[in-house]
């Protein structure tokens, strides 16, 4: 009776009536209308909304093209052929569906990446990093299944190397190898599983993001500056500032997808995808989609046995424990970097290996792409080395070591 | 100075509002579409029914474009039967002889103009079809006698190619040919 | 930062160069080529007439039915007539039996070999590819098809080939189980074009590329509409952020 009383009365008009019993618009005018937001938020903080907009499409055209599809492997490629040529618009909506895949993970590498130099991800926000996190590993596998069902080569090649991690594993690998496949090799039971999957997956992205919403609302949002906002003259409400310069962003945005889609539409995948799928012959290039070759990298950077005190890791092993384990160390991101100034912006030294992690990203991205030959291999094995020794070497050594600026009280006072 | 100011906000904020909501409708058209028939459904065209082997008296249920169609043999009897029923069929009201392009076959879509089910031979005198699922009435013609039913069974395009054999999908030849 | 974004963005650009020691390809100024290029129906029709004549032998088009002929120009009785020309397996009829009977529009083409093993058996264990999607299934698509039909030359001095081989400059590793198909003079053009072996292999990667994409030109056209569109909105989006901000900021 008390909780009731606080509940002030509905307003009129049948939205009134429906907020005074369940407050949905008073929810969303809290939430994305008045939301304070810190006022200097640059370009980089647009990537968020743009994520969501991605995920978005992706569902929408991803439901479409599911009405039309076959999960078989007898008839997948060419019912999604038939997408293609009869199905009214399906050219469009599987061009926007499958070059949405490399805009979606663009998209979320910068978001990343603007994480990683502003410090988005230290106190409090590690909650909020860490679902970001896992919407990005479930984010990898449905992009992963959803390659799978095309049914072409690179399907059928890209699900056999993947689905074969688990055989590394000790003991129980084979078994699992079958548990994945629901056969002995990569065939009609993988292609249904991975189709129900692909569907299911992105559902629980949603639900993911709602929480990543959540948090990230009960501390706002981080700042260039990093410093935590005490000054109420340092926020603004959501809209109409922050929505129109959201909407600039997905106008520049959706020039860029729509050049890919309408212009350049298989530019980013591989042509071997348009030959069906044939279990008795090899690719010449098993090459994942763009946005895996950086892990592809680390996977096969691991070509020697790692002896241990009382056993040894095989290659096989080790290759996919550091693969796995170059996404999960993103989890302990927070622990690892301790030093109590957020943004790179008064961390001259961070900085620096910012930059150095990044380019060394890149550098295991195009190690991904090229044969495992030659000084590929050994770049390849100094840039997996570096991706680790940036996370627990050189971030704990800076959060000791690294100077604390005195950083600014608001975000109106002048920096030097 | 101000007053241009508001005047030039509140054109944009249309403005941006329009561009939106243009832009969605826009993008929701080719997903609408893509919910009708396929090119390929649409071209999927002919039944050929081979009428040599539809015994007198019979009708023989074939599939066209997914739908069911009676090609049925009649009997002198059915036909005096449907000639009769053109007094009667008053819910739509039809000639057999507008209905058939040879009075010994009748070619009727089959499923109920009702809501679908597919009706049975009726046993009654009129030598037509019951639907099971709401008794609705066809008589030898194919036309309504008895609703929920407010349509005649259509008549879908076909054409003989031979005496005996018709195309379903394939439109009549000359009407004067008959 | 905007180091960052520029780095990311040439990083998506270089990716697809990914595959080592390609062969370079000559490259061919196709019609169809860039944001405005069209397909010629009158090479359409002549490089239908080279697959129908060689390439058929061989190779199947499954993807492709009759009735999309009419993007090459034909009319609905050409069309007609075309698919006619065709025996085409159906069945079973009401004895149970497989027939054939004369194509229709709606079929598609049919294949040349009952089946997979049958195709490999008849040519000395390889298989001839569908080409439906020959241009989108190798890098350079048009380029490479065109390229490889005039590949063909003698192997160079101790490039060991095995029975039922043959030597191609542009083929992954040299090797290909495909005789030259096409010779001057092979195909008799109706139009007047050139009888020669480098008209051939234009009109017939020219026709490949519209099999493999027949709504090429579709996406084109919408993507001119979509992203004058799309930049006309990001200008009133822009004009309005800019109002906004003056307000907000402007103090």
């Amino acid at each position: 009776m008390e909780s009731e009383s606080k509940i002030p009365p509905a307003k009129k008009g049948i939205i009134g009536w429906i907020d005074h019993r369940l407050p949905i618009f008073s929810f969303m005018d809290h939430e994305l209308n008045r939301y304070p937001t810190p006022k200097n938020l640059n370009i980089w903080w647009n990537f968020g909304s743009l994520a969501g907009i991605m995920l978005m499409i992706m569902i929408i055209s991803g439901i479409f093209l599911a009405m039309n599809y076959t999960a078989n492997t007898q008839m997948a490629f060419n019912s999604v052929e038939r997408i293609m040529r009869d199905v009214n618009g399906g050219w469009l909506i599987r061009y926007l569906h499958m070059n949405g895949a490399s805009m979606f993970f663009i998209v979320v590498y910068i978001h990343i990446f603007r994480g990683l130099y502003y410090g988005s991800y230290k106190p409090p926000r590690e909650l909020l990093w860490a679902l970001g996190v896992a919407i990005f590993l479930i984010m990898m596998a449905t992009a992963f299944m959803g390659y799978v069902l095309p049914w072409g080569q690179m399907s059928l090649w890209g699900a056999e190397v993947i689905t074969n991690f688990f055989s590394a594993i000790p003991v129980v690998g084979e078994d699992l190898v079958q548990l994945t496949r629901g056969s002995f090799a990569v065939d009609n039971p993988t292609l249904t599983r991975f189709f129900a999957l692909h569907y299911l997956m992105p559902f629980l992205i949603v639900g993911l993001v709602v929480l990543h919403l959540v948090a990230l609302h009960r501390f706002g949002s981080n700042n260039p500056k990093g410093i935590d906002i005490t000054s109420p003259k340092d926020k603004i409400p959501f809209h109409p500032y922050y929505t129109l310069k959201d909407l600039v962003g997905l106008g520049v945005f959706l020039m860029f997808y729509s050049a890919f889609v309408f212009f350049a539409p298989d530019y980013l995948g591989h042509p071997d995808n348009y030959i069906p799928a044939n279990p008795l012959q090899t690719p010449a290039h098993i090459v994942p989609e763009w946005y895996f070759l950086p892990f592809y990298a680390i996977l096969r950077a691991i070509d020697f046995d790692i002896p241990l005190l009382l056993f040894t890791i095989d290659s096989k092993l080790a290759g996919v424990l550091a693969m796995f384990a170059s996404v999960l160390v993103l989890f302990f991101l927070p622990w690892l970097d301790r030093h109590p100034v957020r943004s790179a912006r008064f961390r001259p030294w961070y900085k620096i290996v910012f930059w150095l992690f990044l380019f060394n990203a890149l550098v295991l991205g195009y190690v991904g792409s090229q044969p495992p030959e030659g000084t590929m291999i050994m770049i390849g094995q100094a840039a997996t080395a570096w991706y680790f020794i940036h996370f627990f070497v050189l971030l704990p050594l800076l959060s000791k070591y690294e100077p604390v600026a005195t950083l600014p009280k608001t975000l109106d006072e002048p920096t030097i | 100075m101000t007053q241009p100011a508001v005047n030039r906000r509140d054109f944009l904020s249309l403005a941006t509002g329009a561009a939106l909501a243009v832009g969605v409708v826009g993008a929701a058209k080719p997903f609408a579409q893509s919910l009708f028939p396929a090119k390929d459904v649409l071209a999927l065209s002919t039944t050929e029914v081979d009428l040599s082997t539809i015994a007198l008296g019979t009708t023989r249920t074939v599939i066209y474009r997914g739908k069911v169609v009676f090609v049925r043999h009649r009997t002198p009897e059915d036909i005096a039967a449907a000639a009769a029923g053109d007094a009667t069929a008053i819910i739509e009201p039809q000639t057999d002889k507008a209905r058939v392009q040879k009075p010994e076959w009748l070619v009727v879509m089959g499923n109920c103009t009702h809501l679908g089910c597919v009706p049975k031979a009726a046993e009654g005198s009129d030598h037509g079809w019951a639907c099971p699922c709401h008794g609705s009435h066809f008589d030898a013609s194919g036309r309504v006698v008895k609703g929920p039913a407010a349509t005649n069974l259509p008549v879908p395009d076909y054409r003989f190619v031979s005496d005996t054999k018709i195309v379903i999908g394939l439109k009549p030849e000359d009407k004067k040919a008959s | 930062m905007r180091l960052l974004f520029l780095s990311l963005f040439l990083f998506t650009l270089m990716l697809p160069a990914h595959a080592a020691e390609r062969i370079e390809l000559p490259e061919h100024t196709w019609t169809f080529s860039g944001p405005l290029g069209k397909f010629d129906q009158n090479q359409l029709q002549r490089g239908f007439q080279v697959y129908r004549e060689v390439c058929a032998t061989c190779h199947s088009l499954s993807l492709i039915a009759f009735r999309n002929l009419g993007d090459l120009g034909y009319n609905e009785d050409e069309i007609k007539a075309i698919a006619a020309s065709y025996e085409i397996k159906d069945g079973p009829n009401d004895m149970g039996e497989m027939f054939t009977r004369p194509g229709r529009p709606s079929d598609h083409f049919p294949d040349p070999f009952p089946n997979r093993k049958a195709a490999e058996a008849a040519n000395n264990g390889a298989y001839p590819p569908d080409l439906s999607l020959m241009t989108k299934a190798r890098h350079g698509g048009a380029d490479y098809v065109k390229a490889l039909l005039m590949g063909y030359t003698e192997a160079p001095a101790g490039f060991d080939l095995a029975d039922g081989q043959y030597y191609n400059r542009f083929m992954p590793g040299h090797r290909i189980a495909m005789a030259a198909p096409l010779l001057d003079g092979a195909v008799d053009y109706k139009d007047g074009s050139p009888k020669t072996l480098d008209q051939y292999t234009s009109d017939v990667s020219a026709f490949l590329t519209w099999a493999a994409e027949p709504y090429m030109i579709q996406r084109k056209e919408t993507g001119l509409r979509v992203m004058l569109y799309i930049g006309l909105m990001t200008l009133i989006f822009y004009l309005n952020y800019r109002l906004v901000k003056r307000r907000v900021k402007g103090a």
